[in-house]
């Protein structure tokens, strides 16, 4: 269970210009609040800062202004109380899954019977049995993004951050890996931050999936998902679902057109 | 033939094999055909005889183990100073900015010219063999190295630091462990480069060492023995790499993946 509030308050981001242009203005000034197990979609046209944003939460990037707090305290810069998953494989090459999954808990002194423990019901809970000590490249990339995701969970992050996840996955293991983590956020509640391009994916997911606008970046609208919880896949067959889809599409479309100008 | 696509270990040993062959038998070729004066190339059997002679008279084996231990020693001390201080230059910008530029400066220097004003400072005993081979190695290495670890992917530094990563923590558990086999390799590289050095190092001012005995036989005319000499510097050369590959894939078994 997460306990604690995001606070995203006139954050904004601009990079310095290349060479005689202006600089990029990537994010315009962006207010936004998640409560505690919330599960908040990011959708948008590519290049309208998503992934900046995201970055900027995780305190690998540091906006140009505003303020960021997880409740009280301000953030200042990347914490394991926020873990990520990133589009790209990122599973470090030289450990094992169980290692890579171990990581933040090594890092954080655990003993090692403890991480043993906390591993093995990570691997169970991924559906990755059998293969704790094979290399990741030894993996398919959905596995490999399971074992992503098990290596953030393990850490147990107050927000979990995920940038396009699934981007990179053919489409059947896409929507397996959607209902494999909407389990897991199901069972434990954890307030999640997520990227997407897919907006099926967002609806199936969110609880609230807000939309941004084209370049200079900014949130454009905002829709609660009233769909309840706990979510079966036949959910994407319903009229509700449909009719969501059609309204996020609309916005969307719209900014999409305008970033293609 | 097809690009990139892996042979079998026996097709592998085969054809390094019958390269070998081949450039013996055109060795013997050239020296039994007639075709090169023996005072200027020994034949393969006039220089086994030589060599047999080296090691029963002449006492060849303790130039061997002295030039092994110069080598093995002058590359270890490069080692020792270039690795940790590449590491630190890669992650560490303003480290690499305060020695980089020296660093490049030096590397340009040639271990030979030095050898002189070496041996005015340090005579002729082994310190002085030992610098040759720390100088001419050293610079390159910490380059090479710094090179390796600034090339540390950045998403896996990102990822550890949303892991809970410390600066110190990303150097040990991920700049350290991503540049190792890379650095191992190019350790293996600059091995090579150390039985150059040491060579040059034992022709001027030397009374010992495979590099003297080559000298020696220059003076008898008696290319047998100086081919013979040549000829171990590539066995054991040829014998260290490997067993620095087989250590290298039994370190790194996820880097050969
Ligand atoms: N390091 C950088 N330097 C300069 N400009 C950058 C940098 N990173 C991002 N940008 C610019 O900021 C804008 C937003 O980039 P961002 O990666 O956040 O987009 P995104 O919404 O995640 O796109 P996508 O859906 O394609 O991943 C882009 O126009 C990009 O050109
Ligand atoms: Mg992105």
């Amino acid at each position: 269970m997460s306990r604690q509030t995001l606070h995203i308050h006139g954050v904004t981001r601009s990079f310095p210009a290349q060479g005689k242009g202006a600089p990029t203005l990537a994010l315009r000034p962006t207010d936004l609040t998640v409560a505690p197990g919330e599960f908040v979609a990011i959708l948008g046209p590519s290049g309208c800062g998503k992934s900046t944003l995201l970055r900027i939460v995780a305190g690998l990037d540091t906006p140009s202004g505003g303020t960021l707090a997880l409740d009280a305290t301000p953030i200042r810069g990347p914490g394991a109380e926020r873990g990520m998953v990133f589009q790209s494989y990122t599973l470090f090459p030289w450990l094992t899954v169980a290692e890579n999954i171990a990581y933040g808990l090594r890092e954080r002194g655990l003993p090692r019977a403890e991480q043993r423990a906390i591993v093995a019901r990570f691997i169970a809970r991924t559906g990755l049995a059998g293969f704790e000590d094979h290399w990741p490249k030894q993996l398919s990339g959905g596995m490999q993004q399971r074992c992503a995701l098990a290596r953030a969970l393990a850490n147990d992050p107050e927000i979990l951050l995920l940038d396009e996840p699934f981007g990179a996955l053919d489409h059947q293991t896409r929507e397996l890996m959607q209902e494999l983590l909407l389990e897991i956020w199901q069972a434990d509640r954890k307030t999640v931050l997520f990227v997407t391009h897919d907006i099926d994916e967002a609806i199936f997911l969110a609880s609230r999936v807000l939309v941004m606008s084209a370049r200079p970046g900014g949130i454009k609208s905002e829709v609660v998902v009233p769909l309840p919880y706990p979510r079966e896949w036949t959910v994407k067959t319903t009229v509700e679902f449909a009719a969501l889809k059609a309204r996020l599409m609309g916005d969307i479309r719209e900014e999409v057109r305008k970033s293609i100008g | 033939m097809h690009p990139l696509k892996p042979i079998s270990r026996a097709a592998r040993l085969f054809l390094g094999a019958a390269f070998f062959a081949a450039f013996i038998a055109a060795w013997a070729l050239a020296t039994y055909g007639g075709y090169v004066p023996p005072l200027f190339l020994a034949s393969p059997g006039k220089t086994l005889v030589a060599g047999w002679s080296l090691f029963t008279e002449f006492g060849f084996a303790g130039d061997i183990a002295i030039t092994l231990f110069r080598v093995v020693g002058g590359f270890l001390i490069a080692a020792v100073i270039a690795v940790p201080l590449g590491l630190a230059m890669g992650a560490f910008k303003p480290v690499e900015a305060f020695f980089e530029p020296f660093v490049s400066f030096a590397r340009y220097l040639p271990a030979s010219a030095f050898i002189p004003l070496l041996i005015l400072w340090a005579g002729v005993d082994e310190k002085q063999k030992l610098s040759v081979i720390v100088i001419g190695s050293v610079f390159q290495l910490i380059i090479m190295v710094s090179v390796i670890a600034s090339a540390t992917r950045r998403d896996l530094v990102e990822a550890a630091y949303t892991l809970g990563s410390r600066p110190a923590g990303i150097v040990r558990r991920v700049i350290v462990p991503a540049a190792a086999p890379q650095v191992m390799e190019t350790l293996r590289l600059v091995l090579g480069w150390a039985w150059t050095y040491v060579i040059v190092a034992e022709l001027i001012g030397a009374q010992s060492g495979i590099g003297h005995m080559i000298m020696d036989s220059q003076r008898l005319l008696d290319t047998g023995q100086m081919i013979f000499g040549i000829a171990v510097i590539g066995v054991i050369g040829l014998v260290t790499d490997m067993l620095f590959k087989a250590m290298n894939r039994a370190l790194f078994p996820w880097a050969a993946l």
